[in-house]
């Protein structure tokens, strides 16, 4: 079955009272709609075949989280793509970052997304920032069939917490494992020296200003020692896409002033030769 | 066996479309009218929870009359609709005509082929980027579709409070003016006489066209009561619009 088409009377799935979730009506009603979750066989060069998203930062300061990930995604050893998205907001005050076989973990991203506005609509109410990470970690498991055979899709979640009134990160594991982190976390190829950097960068208390700067280091800490990571480039005008979730909701980085912020850090390491550019 | 009774059609369909009638004007009316900056929408309804008023997507909302188990039936058909027909093509091949036209088979189909039809009447409004491009469908218990031209109500007296918003509706109407229209309206009384109705016994929203995604936002309690308190001030000071 599918969409119900002109001069159709809406169909008794549609009118039955039950969940308020998107995915559980999309299998009991139209599941070929669903992303695919069937096996591929033995054939392990998919992975290489498809496009690979890298490394995503999320921090919490003083009012909320920043996420912000870098815009290149690798097929193998070539570059496949220089200005993906992979960070987004997940609702009005939450974002979701991904990591992962990119095909996969957009697709996740958009079903993510409907489901909490889905669940907004039909409750009249916002879920709970930890009610929307258990949902996600279902999400994340329905793939653990293709994960094993190297597709995998992991997503880093953060947001405000309203009932707590901080912001919260949430990590995930191929098979749907959900672990909150405290105070910052990264994912992805480039995380090993995203999360160095953040170590020596964060601190208790950041303001919204030096916590953007403090994901775009680390972000370009990450692209300086891993292959598949792309640093800010001037040239072309592609910055990474970075967000600030707090209690106002959530709000992305203008391009301009991530301009400005990614000069700002250029002149600070071009100042600084001897420690490697480091920050 | 007994044989059961021949009923003409004429008679059955009179019959089903008077109780149709008779459910559907138990209830309160709800007000939908069009103004500069979007759709606007008003009832009397002191519950903040069962709303007559919700959002069905980014462009679209759903206001209803009648019994409230069966219009909340048909609204979460038309998330699920809309929802799923934008996940399956794309955020703007859905549209408030092809929603309407679902709930009129929906209701034509119950009406005529089910023991019962079903007590409610439906609008299905999509703000546009002007207000010449905003639609508002009226639907019926029986299926039939009206297409209203900037205005609508429906529920119990929509015929009489129908012709009150018609003779004070005008395109560009700002929020304020429409908002006051709305539930003047409402509370205008069979004599004639107005009477006054608190900001926290409405329900009201609107469908903004300035707002990016999803242009359906509740108006609280206190921007509602700061809409309609304005009257008394602005009356004194400045010159009614032509």
């Amino acid at each position: 079955m599918s969409v119900p088409g002109r001069g159709d009377r809406l169909p008794p799935a549609f009118t039955t009272p039950g969940s308020a979730s998107f995915t559980e009506f999309l299998a009991s009603y139209a599941p070929d709609l669903l992303p695919r979750r069937q096996d591929l066989g033995a054939f392990d060069g998919v992975s290489q075949l498809s496009a690979h998203a890298t490394t995503i930062v999320a921090l919490t300061y003083a009012d909320g989280i920043v996420m912000a990930g870098d815009r290149r995604a690798t097929m193998g050893t070539t570059i496949a793509h220089r200005q993906i998205e992979k960070v987004f907001p997940a609702d009005d005050f939450s974002a979701i970052g991904i990591a992962g076989t990119a095909g996969l973990a957009v697709e996740l991203v958009r079903l993510f997304q409907l489901e909490l506005e889905h669940f907004e609509k039909i409750e009249g109410s916002l879920l709970s920032l930890e009610g929307k990470a258990n949902r996600l970690a279902t999400m994340v498991r329905a793939n653990l069939g293709l994960a094993i055979q190297g597709l995998a899709a992991v997503p880093l979640f953060g947001g405000y917490d309203d009932q707590r009134q901080i912001g919260r990160i949430f990590s995930y594991d191929v098979v749907g494992g959900r672990y909150e982190e405290q105070d910052h976390h990264s994912v992805g190829s480039g995380s090993v020296f995203a999360r160095g950097s953040l170590k020596k960068l964060w601190s208790h208390g950041l303001d919204a200003d030096r916590a953007v700067e403090v994901a775009l280091h680390a972000l370009v800490d990450a692209a300086d020692d891993d292959a598949a990571t792309g640093g800010p480039d001037a040239i072309r005008g592609i910055y990474p896409i970075v967000a600030r979730v707090s209690a106002a909701g959530y709000e992305a980085i203008t391009p301009a002033e991530l301009s400005r912020y990614t000069e700002a850090i250029a002149a600070q390491r071009t100042a600084r030769p001897e420690r490697g550019g480091a920050s | 066996m007994s044989q059961p009774f021949y009923v003409s059609p004429e008679q059955l369909m009179k019959d089903r479309a008077d109780f149709a009638r008779k459910g559907i004007a138990r209830g309160r009316s709800v007000v939908v009218l069009g103004y500069d900056g979007g759709i606007a929408f008003a009832t009397e309804n002191p519950s903040r929870a069962l709303h007559k008023v919700s959002e069905i997507y980014d462009r679209i909302a759903f206001a209803a009359v009648g019994k409230y188990n069966e219009f909340e039936n048909l609204r979460v058909a038309g998330v699920r609709y809309a929802d799923l027909r934008g996940y399956s093509y794309d955020r703007t091949d859905v549209n408030a005509r092809g929603l309407a036209n679902a709930y009129a088979q929906t209701l034509g189909a119950v009406f005529t082929t089910e023991s019962k039809p079903l007590e409610v009447e439906l609008a299905v409004t999509e703000v546009g980027v002007s207000q010449a491009e905003d639609q508002i469908y009226r639907l019926s218990y029986d299926g039939s579709v009206s297409d209203e031209p900037g205005h609508v109500v429906m529920g119990g007296d929509a015929d009489r409070l129908g012709e009150l918003v018609r003779a004070a509706w005008r395109p560009g109407l700002s929020l304020e003016e429409a908002m006051r229209l709305a539930v003047s309206a409402l509370g205008t009384a069979e004599d004639g006489s107005v009477r006054e109705i608190a900001a926290d016994t409405l329900e009201a929203a609107v469908l903004d066209r300035t707002r990016t995604r999803r242009a359906f936002r509740r108006l609280s309690l206190g921007a509602l009561a700061e809409l309609l308190a304005e009257d008394d001030g602005d009356a004194a000071g400045e010159p009614t619009a032509p």
